[in-house]
């Protein structure tokens, strides 16, 4: 427990009412920036929101109580409140993160929040990252490309080496909240650059036994400046990630194989 | 008449049936030309700097280069192989690096605007290589162009004159920060763009990575300015003389061939 908490914990079991009971809560200030692409009389801007901090409070509680007590009309995105789904990424104090996994507490009093750069703006903090998701697993062929076309599904299922499906697991663990994108300086240059989620999806089939593909059929959807090799290894990618996921390791794997294709 | 190959090229459809390996060769030659330039900076500064010791030991430097020592001859002719070499080596990877500098003034402010927003370490290091880049295809050019006509002009008196009254100091202040700068930035880079040194804990190897590559940016910045100080020193105090090259005293009886 914080000493945050346990100086808060003493007040409110001596019962001292509600307001006694929130004297140890900080005053929050949060600044959004709102922006609505359907009204663009209306220019970006900033507003500032007055909030009560309370324990435990994670960012999705925050933006929830604004909306219900303060400003209907904020739009932002959540789904499963746990990091799992990806839908709350946004721009916390200008580093792209998951809301529903920040606490307040781990914040100053006064801290900002702005959607996703890169992706499509529907309104104020949500953004539609699934559009871009899907045009990229579209692009790289993201999904099993089976070495059996029609598999007997009456079959048990072919085992794994334990090992080798931790090492899936572990790329697969990607929510495709977008983070990486958005930090990611080569793609806010160049829109048509794959980004961390897609080399890291390559980097997960890569690796699947049962995947056709061979190195020579990646190479056809990443062999180039918008695939890994315009990567300029900035790794805030990396730096960002909510999942922690071992990025810079991947793709600089990736980046080896491919090259290695180079004099082939 | 164009080829067919010609015609398939410029209508853009090259790369349809069977993505080209040129990118991938590419980009293993831009690092590969970036190592072999910073390898080669850091030799370069050993080199000049040991004018800190003395005249005498830049002077059998300067002359072991020039092959005085396995020929019993001065060579300059060798060193302008080197710099054409090392000229070769800088307009490739130039060529090569610049293919990812924010190429319109859309791409710039969208990345500087980033990087402020960010406040990421890789990413700020990242333009500061690029621009540091950018400086060296300007500050590096005078150098290595007349290092490439008059390597005969390499020697502590040589050096002393070219920077002090050859008027280089202000253009190698900026040489050796562009230089410093970009090479210790872009060997980190390469380190964690390859995964060298990535061990068991790639996180803790880059940390260390970023600290060792403050450390020898630090020590190279601080070498060369020393050594610029040295010839600066040298320049002063040798410019009634100017353009007389420097003889070690224990030559100075017999010095036929030397400086020839």
């Amino acid at each position: 427990m914080s000493d945050a908490n346990s100086k808060i914990i003493p007040i409110a079991k001596a019962g001292n009412g509600g307001d006694g009971g929130s004297a140890a809560h900080r005053q929050l200030k949060i600044s959004v920036l709102r922006y609505n692409p359907q009204e663009p009389s209306q220019p970006p801007r900033m507003q500032t929101y007055p909030l009560e901090e309370a324990d435990g409070m994670t960012l999705f509680i925050a933006l929830n109580e604004i909306r219900e007590k303060q400003d209907p009309s904020l739009q932002f995105d959540f789904v499963c409140r746990a990091g799992i789904c990806g839908s709350c990424a946004m721009v916390i104090n200008g580093r792209p993160t998951l809301a529903c996994r920040t606490l307040t507490k781990s914040l100053g009093a006064e801290f900002t929040l702005a959607p996703l750069p890169f992706f499509e703006l529907i309104g104020d903090l949500s953004v539609n990252t699934g559009k871009w998701m899907r045009g990229m697993s579209e692009r790289l062929g993201g999904w099993l490309h089976m070495k059996e076309p029609n598999p007997d599904l009456r079959r048990a299922e072919q085992k794994m080496d334990p090992d080798l499906a931790d090492k899936i697991y572990e790329l697969d663990r990607c929510v495709e909240c977008g983070c990486c994108v958005a930090a990611c300086g080569t793609a806010r240059m160049r829109k048509d650059f794959v980004g961390a989620v897609g080399l890291n999806r390559v980097a997960r089939f890569r690796l699947d036994p049962r995947d056709a593909r061979t190195d020579d059929d990646y190479y056809e959807v990443i062999g180039d400046d918008d695939g890994v090799f315009g990567c300029m290894s900035l790794l805030a990618c990396h730096d960002v990630c909510p999942k922690d996921l071992p990025l810079a390791t991947q793709i600089a794997f990736v980046r080896r194989k491919m090259v290695s294709l180079g004099w082939s | 008449m164009e080829s067919s190959n010609q015609l398939i090229a410029g209508i853009g459809l090259a790369g349809t049936a069977r993505k080209s390996r040129w990118p991938a060769r590419l980009d293993f030659i831009q690092s590969g030309t970036g190592l072999v330039l910073a390898l080669f900076m850091w030799g370069h500064m050993f080199f000049v700097s040991t004018i800190l010791i003395s005249n005498d030991a830049m002077w059998t430097i300067t002359k072991f280069f020039e092959g005085y020592f396995f020929f019993g001859k001065s060579y300059p002719i060798m060193v302008s192989f080197v710099v054409a070499t090392v000229i070769t080596l800088l307009v490739v990877h130039a060529f090569l690096a610049v293919r990812k500098f924010p190429i319109n003034y859309r791409q710039f402010t969208t990345f500087h605007g980033h990087m402020k927003m960010m406040r990421h370490e890789d990413t700020t290091l990242w333009f500061w290589q690029a621009l540091t880049g950018f400086a060296l295809f300007f500050v590096a050019a005078p150098h290595v162009y007349i290092m490439l006509t008059h390597p005969e002009l390499i020697g502590p008196f040589e050096s002393g004159d070219r920077v002090w009254t050859g008027h280089y100091w202000p253009l190698y202040i900026l040489l050796l920060l562009a230089v410093e700068l970009h090479g210790g930035i872009g060997l980190y880079r390469l380190a964690v763009k390859w995964d060298w040194f990535a061990g068991p804990d790639p996180a803790a190897t880059r940390k260390r990575l970023k600290t060792l590559k403050w450390a020898l940016t630090v020590f190279f910045l601080a070498l060369g300015f020393a050594t610029l100080a040295a010839y600066v020193k040298i320049g002063i105090a040798h410019a009634p003389d100017y353009g007389k090259p420097y003889v070690p005293a224990a030559l100075q009886a017999a010095p036929q061939g030397v400086n020839k």
